[in-house]
């Protein structure tokens, strides 16, 4: 393996990674039917038992 | 029913950890005899004492205990408190011992006759010591006392395993003991962050398996059909450390007996092991841990849920992800590949992102109820912390930068960005939970004394600004001097006259560190006080039946 | 799929091996290339492993915690090279088993501090350091000329890193004891022997005490190689092995 080849991977399959993940995190997040239950999980702490 | 109370079965778990602990005494006990050092002798008879001493507690608990311990008390889970206590208690202590420490060695840098010139006295034995103490010994113990608490909390559930957490806890700072000890006879890697020796190192891997457990295991059995947000940090956190502490401590041992070891990696590959394992104990050990308290107490404590539980969640992942990478802006310009040292600053530039979602996330919670910084000091504090987040979370990603890295590496600079992270955030939002979780565990009304949260507000806060401004001054002007030529194109200072120039500096970070410590006095008093002569709660908000239960 | 979305909340596993993925990935790619890529260690001519001796002060100077004051990494910056000499090269460390780079200076970087001072120099400066540099702020390390060196675990130690990759062969770990005696005693027998197996290492009584060997002799023994092994006449940093 050489530096040149491995730039090239870099540059090109693991931007391609990067972006996917971090646009699978964001629709994760953003996705409207999962709001209700964001918001239910956000509520775990101040409902006293 | 008038029978007597029918003793439990020894059960696997007891019977499990008496067993080991009576042959880990034994082993022990072999390895004092055969030492090869005499640190090694020092610290077998330390793990001797200590697993026996266990095994006979252990035995002793089997005979005396009732009842099973019930999951639920009136149909409120039964939580578990008593080794929340504990950690609590050692957090505490360690912090002042790890802050006084610091202060020692601050001293020294100004007059360095406080050396001693003893072996256990002097600054590169006190420095590992100061380090490890703050940061694994107050740090760690802070994370174990609010994970056990926040994980329960929020799964609604009573800790799985009824020695595992204890276990963890007692380890852990026996972990430390061992450790911190070993600095000062000389027993160190030299290896940053990670100087515990071979056997130290083994004993900790072991209590983090069961760690990891415990709060896996906690999950598993939660009445809360959500994993709270927290538990994910905590939880990343718990995972990353063990990593990166297996891959940065693997060593050889010179002899089982003895306590020299050898890394098994080299130089630049060794450089690159260490600052990947360094700067993510940053992230995942400062960080990460510590968002998991900013995620739970902040919105306990402002009364409101968290602001965005979305942004946490693209906080959480992006900020795992990006940290990972950031190690190499540790080494620029050194003899580290270039693509390494580009890649280390790439990302740590891009860090700064989820850092300030994080830190609008905390800061936002409180939207609709501003009044209450004014009057609840403990509030203010936690607010605080994540406002010194925010700042050094914004320094960091600007020194990574290999134009600025130039100028600030090796100077005191870093040691600022580190004290401004660690004293402002890490120490700010530590204290803001202690003061929240002292009065729930106790089970007592509120604090013995908000005028004196106050009072450690203020003297920390003006501690901490004397401290970082100290340390920014004469890291820039120490940097500006090395890289300074005459008209003639000499050199212009000696090395030693920029030694020197740090002299007055040295005396106003000392002063900013005293500061920090009374501040830290004041709030182990706050604390007793209220643990020991604080009112009773009328209802039983936290904890229920915690009186309830025998001795654990 | 997407709208079973409470995975991750839900499922404490699927979440855990989230979590090791990703922060596994980022560890793999940044650190095993450095074990792979050929440019990463110079190609150089002159390093040799530790002298016991040499490898006995190591210790002691990982033992002391130096490295946290002082550097072993000079940058490719020009004031630094102009104060400290040629910018340290991966090789230079390749044998430091674990690395000393450091992180801060309290003190001058130490990567070529070998044979700046003088042996009586240094033995001054480490009892007291005040008596040669009256501005130091360093601790003072009387003990280290008062206490014999431990070596019985000399040969270990080699042996050890033989373990690790130090290209230390059967000869070197059997003489072991034999070295570090000769190295610290220019009328001793072994001296020829030593040479042999570590070309060019200085041979002295370091600490000027002629009755026994010091922690000090061996402390100043590895100060005084530091940095002076690699050969720059031959070193071409243009050359495309070399490109870091």
């Amino acid at each position: 393996m050489n530096y040149t080849a491995l730039a090239h991977f870099a540059q090109t399959w693991g931007l391609l990674y990067f972006v996917l993940i971090f646009a699978g995190v964001l629709v994760y997040a953003l996705w409207p039917a999962n709001r209700r239950r964001f918001e239910d999980a956000a509520n775990i702490p101040l409902r006293e038992d | 029913m008038a029978t007597a109370i029918q003793r439990r079965p020894l059960s696997i778990g007891e019977g499990g950890l008496i067993a080991a602990m009576t042959v880990a005494a034994l082993v022990c006990l072999i390895v004092v005899a055969k030492a090869e050092d005499q640190a090694m002798a020092f610290h077998a008879a330390l793990a001797t004492l200590a697993s026996g001493a266990a095994a006979f507690l252990l035995i002793k608990r089997y005979t005396e205990r009732g009842e099973a311990i019930p999951q639920e008390i009136n149909g409120k889970p039964n939580y578990q408190l008593g080794p929340v206590k504990l950690a609590t208690f050692f957090a505490v202590f360690w912090g002042l011992a790890g802050f006084l420490v610091g202060l020692v060695i601050a001293l020294q840098l100004a007059f360095p006759v406080l050396n001693f010139d003893l072996p256990w006295t002097t600054f590169g034995r006190l420095r590992p010591l100061h380090t490890s103490a703050v940061i694994f010994a107050f740090g760690g113990n802070v994370l174990l006392a609010t994970s056990f608490y926040v994980v329960q909390r929020t799964s609604r559930t009573r800790i799985a395993g009824e020695l595992g957490s204890w276990f963890v806890v007692w380890g852990y700072n026996f972990f430390i003991l061992i450790a911190g000890t070993g600095y000062l006879l000389g027993v160190t890697q030299s290896k940053e962050y990670a100087e515990p020796e071979w056997y130290a190192d083994l004993w900790l891997t072991i209590v983090w398996v069961v760690y990891l457990l415990v709060f896996l295991a906690t999950l598993w059995k939660r009445k809360e059909p959500h994993i709270y947000v927290a538990n994910w940090f905590y939880l990343a956190f718990i995972v990353t450390i063990a990593m990166l502490h297996l891959v940065n401590n693997a060593t050889i041992p010179v002899s089982v007996f003895g306590t020299k070891s050898y890394i098994v990696w080299s130089g630049m590959q060794d450089a690159m092991t260490q600052w990947w394992y360094g700067h993510n104990a940053v992230g995942f050990f400062l960080t990460a841990g510590f968002l998991a308290i900013m995620y739970y107490f902040v919105p306990k404590r402002a009364d409101r849920p968290v602001y965005s539980y979305r942004l946490s969640i693209v906080h959480f992942w992006s900020l795992i992800f990006l940290y990972i990478w950031a190690g190499p802006h540790h080494l620029h310009y050194t003899a580290t590949p270039q693509w390494a040292q580009t890649l280390g600053m790439t990302f740590s530039i891009m860090l700064w992102m989820p850092s300030w979602g994080g830190m609008i996330n905390g800061l936002m919670t409180l939207s609709g109820a501003w009044d209450k910084l004014r009057t609840d000091p403990v509030l203010r504090m936690l607010v605080v912390s994540v406002a010194f987040y925010g700042m050094s979370t914004f320094e960091g990603p600007l020194m990574s930068i290999r134009a600025v890295n130039s100028l600030s590496h090796y100077t005191d600079w870093t040691i600022g960005h580190v004290h401004s992270g660690a004293l402002g955030w890490v120490g700010f939002v530590s204290f803001g939970a202690l003061y929240c979780l002292v009065p729930w565990l106790w089970n007592r009304k509120g604090l013995y004394s908000l005028k004196l949260v106050n009072w450690h507000f203020w003297t920390a806060t003006i501690g901490i600004v004397l401290y970082i401004s100290a340390m920014w001054v004469s890291g820039i002007l120490q940097g500006l001097m090395w890289r300074s030529y005459t008209a003639l194109g000499f050199l212009e200072y000696s090395f030693i006259e920029t030694v020197e120039a740090m002299h007055p500096f040295y005396l106003i970070r000392a002063l900013g560190g005293a500061l920090f410590l009374i501040g830290a006095v004041i709030m182990a008093y706050n604390l007793w006080m209220t643990a020991r002569h604080g009112e009773e709660a009328e209802a039983e908000p936290v904890g229920a039946g915690a009186r309830l239960q025998p001795a654990e | 799929m997407l709208n079973r979305h409470e995975i991750f909340e839900k499922n404490s596993i699927v979440l855990l091996v989230g979590v090791l993925i990703v922060v596994a990935i980022g560890g793999l790619v940044e650190l095993v290339p450095n074990f792979y890529l050929k440019s990463t260690i110079e190609k150089v001519d002159g390093m040799r492993p530790y002298t016991p001796l040499e490898l006995a002060g190591r210790n002691i100077y990982v033992r002391e915690g130096c490295y946290t004051c002082h550097s072993q990494m000079i940058r490719t910056l020009r004031d630094e090279v102009e104060r400290y000499g040629h910018y340290s090269l991966a090789a230079e460390s390749m044998y430091d088993h674990p690395f000393q780079w450091g992180s801060k200076r309290s003190g001058p970087d130490l990567a070529r501090v070998g044979g700046k001072y003088s042996d009586d120099w240094h033995r001054a400066h480490l009892v007291n350091p005040r008596d040669v540099v009256p501005a130091s702020i360093m601790p003072g390390y009387p003990f280290l000329a008062k206490t014999r060196l431990d070596i019985r675990q000399i040969a270990a130690d080699l042996k050890t890193n033989a373990l690790v990759g130090v290209p230390y062969d059967e000869a070197m770990i059997e003489a072991a004891v034999a070295d570090l005696k000769a190295q610290a005693d220019p009328e001793n027998d072994g001296v020829d022997g030593l040479l042999e197996r570590y070309p060019g290492a200085n041979v002295r009584d370091f600490d000027g005490d002629p009755k026994m060997v010091t922690e000090l002799d061996a402390l100043i023994a590895y100060l005084q190689m530091l940095g002076t092994l690699v050969d720059f006449s031959t070193f071409d940093a243009k050359a495309d092995v070399n490109i870091r």
